[in-house]
């Protein structure tokens, strides 16, 4: 794909869409799992880990594919300010995709925590025991999650204003399947 | 890109109503989800904020079991315990351990003759994989779920002097600690207390087979039953005194039994002690061998989380251990965060002082 095409590949809609639904759902089980002392905060726990990191490999995973092949162009219509604004945007959110889950382990090795997935999978410590430390990536955790939370909405919210607004192509460019436009001549 | 025309300007109004119909609906739904609308669930918030005396907890430490002292030593297996678990901590060998013998009191400086409870925080590391525990001296526990635990600290901290009435009408497990309580003599050593799992766990073997185990760390040492009053006249540190001298006299032992339920015993419910006679295996001895002050000492910053377990060692079905994973993870996060207020100047303990580097 170059910056004429004006859909991200397949491979690319597959990424965002299946993720889009992994980090949502991590998101909500990690708010229900901290507030929580029922039986299921165990299991809610083990699933926040291992998807995490499945996560984490797939955010990797993503960010080559986008090196490689790329991103439609914005429409030129698009006021300078918003472009920024979106590809600001798309950069907070490649760093929280990989962020976020390399500050939960972080955290967890910093604790002094074994760090244990679903099949008894373990991983090594990232970093040696540090109380301080702990606490610093346990904060990190906690608000990142918040603010990824937030600019997910925001994202979404800009998406929904491409879509149903501006009707400009942009929400098509990633959506999961095509739409009546698919094939119709940029107008750019 | 693909352009089409802009929508009219109601169905643009009717679009943007749409749009933050489902921001709003997304952030209720986060919201609900983290408890945010829902001040009556028990959250680890909650739970462990039930746990501080009228004066609010002390910063920087554990937010129950808070005065100790710590240890490092091994787990001698005899590979007995292999019977019942295929964790590697049951083949025959002698593993690392990490421990912590503790007072169940949310105060540091709690003198010791006003505790009741003892605890024995411990970690074993056996084939890479890590076994935390903690236990605490008494037979049972005083209550038979978490909720119930929550409704003591409520009850014993309220205003209201008939609160704890109210509380032991409603949970008549409770009259049994309090029989054990006020009758179990105090021991003048850590080195002579017995500490139980109380929670049962369900131990996987080699062929497949779960077992719902509890188990015991049963002191070797002599037994000296004080009444309370001569246990107070010991003095409010004589227990980290005397096992830091103890131990530097000569190493100090327990040995691990492992009980196995009978079908239809309480699995989930610690306040029930199983009846006697069942089938037991004492799977080695745990060795302490050294006694270190906790503010510069290797447990300090452990959690002993009692779900951290190695393969062949998992939750059964009672309701504690995740309760108390949830808690312990609060209290955690908690005093780490305020490692600026844990007192790593204050002098150390006279004895312990000795082990330690200044
Ligand atoms: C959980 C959440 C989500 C994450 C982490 C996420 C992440 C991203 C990222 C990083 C990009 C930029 C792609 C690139 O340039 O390589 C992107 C693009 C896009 N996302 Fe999402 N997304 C999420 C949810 C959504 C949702 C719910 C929508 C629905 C409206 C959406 C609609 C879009 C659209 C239309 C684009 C294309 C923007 C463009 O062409 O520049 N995303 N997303
Ligand atoms: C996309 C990745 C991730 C997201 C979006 C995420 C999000 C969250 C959220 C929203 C919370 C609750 C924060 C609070 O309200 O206190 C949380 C807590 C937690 N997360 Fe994650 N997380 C991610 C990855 C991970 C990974 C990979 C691990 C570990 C391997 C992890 C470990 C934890 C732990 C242990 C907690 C509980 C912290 C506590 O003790 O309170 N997270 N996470
Ligand atoms: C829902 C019930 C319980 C709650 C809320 C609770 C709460 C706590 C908390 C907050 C800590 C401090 C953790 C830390 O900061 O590392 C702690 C420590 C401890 N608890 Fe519990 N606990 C509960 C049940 C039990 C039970 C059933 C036992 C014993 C069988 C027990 C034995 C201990 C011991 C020995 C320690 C000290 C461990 C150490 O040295 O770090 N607790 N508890």
């Amino acid at each position: 794909m170059n910056a004429q095409s004006t859909r991200f590949t397949v491979l690319q809609r597959a990424l965002h869409w299946l993720m889009a639904v992994g980090i949502l759902a991590m998101l909500f089980i990690g708010v229900g799992m901290v507030s929580t002392v029922m039986p299921k905060y165990l299991p809610l726990l083990e699933a926040h880990k291992t998807l995490g990191i499945v996560i984490l490999l797939l955010a990797l995973l993503r960010l080559a594919v986008r090196f490689v092949y790329g991103a439609p162009a914005l429409p030129a219509a698009m006021p300078a300010p918003m472009k920024l604004a979106a590809h600001l945007s798309h950069y907070g959110l490649y760093a929280l995709m990989i962020g976020m889950p390399l500050l939960g382990w972080a955290m967890l090795s910093a604790g002094a925590y074994p760090v244990v997935l679903y099949g008894g999978i373990r991983l090594p410590s990232l970093l040696p025991p540090n109380a301080g430390l702990h606490a610093l990536l346990w904060q990190a955790h906690v608000w990142l999650a918040f603010a990824f939370f937030a600019l997910i909405l925001l994202h979404l919210a800009a998406g929904l204003f491409h879509a149903l607004i501006r009707r400009d192509g942009v929400f098509e460019s990633m959506a999961p399947i095509a739409g009546p436009r698919e094939g119709t001549t940029p107008a750019e | 890109m693909a352009q089409s025309p802009p929508p009219t300007s109601r169905a643009a109004i009717g679009s943007l109503v749409l749009i933050a119909g489902v921001v709003a609906a997304a952030a209720g739904a986060f919201a609900y989800t983290g408890g945010f609308l829902s001040p009556e669930r028990l959250t680890p918030p909650k739970l462990v904020g039930a746990l501080a005396p009228p004066g609010g907890p002390a910063l920087g430490h554990r937010r129950n079991h808070a005065k100790g002292i710590c240890f490092t030593g091994s787990f001698q297996s005899n590979g007995q315990g292999a019977a019942l678990s295929k964790a590697q901590v049951f083949a025959k060998g002698d593993y690392p351990v990490v421990g912590r013998f503790n007072l169940g009191t949310p105060d540091p400086n709690a003198p010791d003759a006003t505790v009741r409870v003892r605890g024995l925080g411990l970690q074993i590391t056996a084939g890479g994989q890590v076994w935390r525990a903690a236990m605490i001296d008494p037979p049972f526990f005083p209550v038979a779920t978490p909720d119930a635990f929550y409704a003591l600290l409520e009850a014993s901290h309220s205003k209201d002097p008939d609160a704890m009435k109210g509380f032991i009408a409603g949970h008549p497990e409770f009259a049994t600690f309090a029989g054990w309580a006020g009758s179990a003599p105090f021991m003048a050593s850590y080195a002579q207390d017995a500490f139980n799992s109380l929670n049962a766990f369900l131990f996987t073997d080699a062929a497949g087979a779960t077992h719902a185990v509890r188990w015991s760390y049963r002191p070797q040492a002599q037994p000296e039953p004080l009444s309370p009053a001569d246990f107070a006249k010991l003095g409010p540190n004589h227990l980290e005194t005397e096992i830091a001298e103890r131990v530097a006299g000569a190493p100090q032992r327990w040995t691990l039994v492992l009980t196995v339920a009978d079908p239809g015993d309480p699995t989930a419910d610690p306040s029930k002690a199983w009846p006697e006679g069942r089938r037991s295996v004492e799977a080695g001895t745990l060795v302490v061998d050294k006694v270190e002050d906790e503010r510069d000492g290797p447990c300090r910053d452990i959690n002993f989380d009692p779900t951290l377990l190695p393969d062949g060692i998992a939750v059964s079905d009672d309701p504690f251990p995740a309760a108390r994973s949830a808690a312990y993870a609060r209290s955690y996060n908690l005093r780490t965060a305020e490692w600026k207020d844990y007192p790593y100047q204050a002098p150390a303990s006279p004895a312990a002082g000795s082990t330690v580097q200044p």
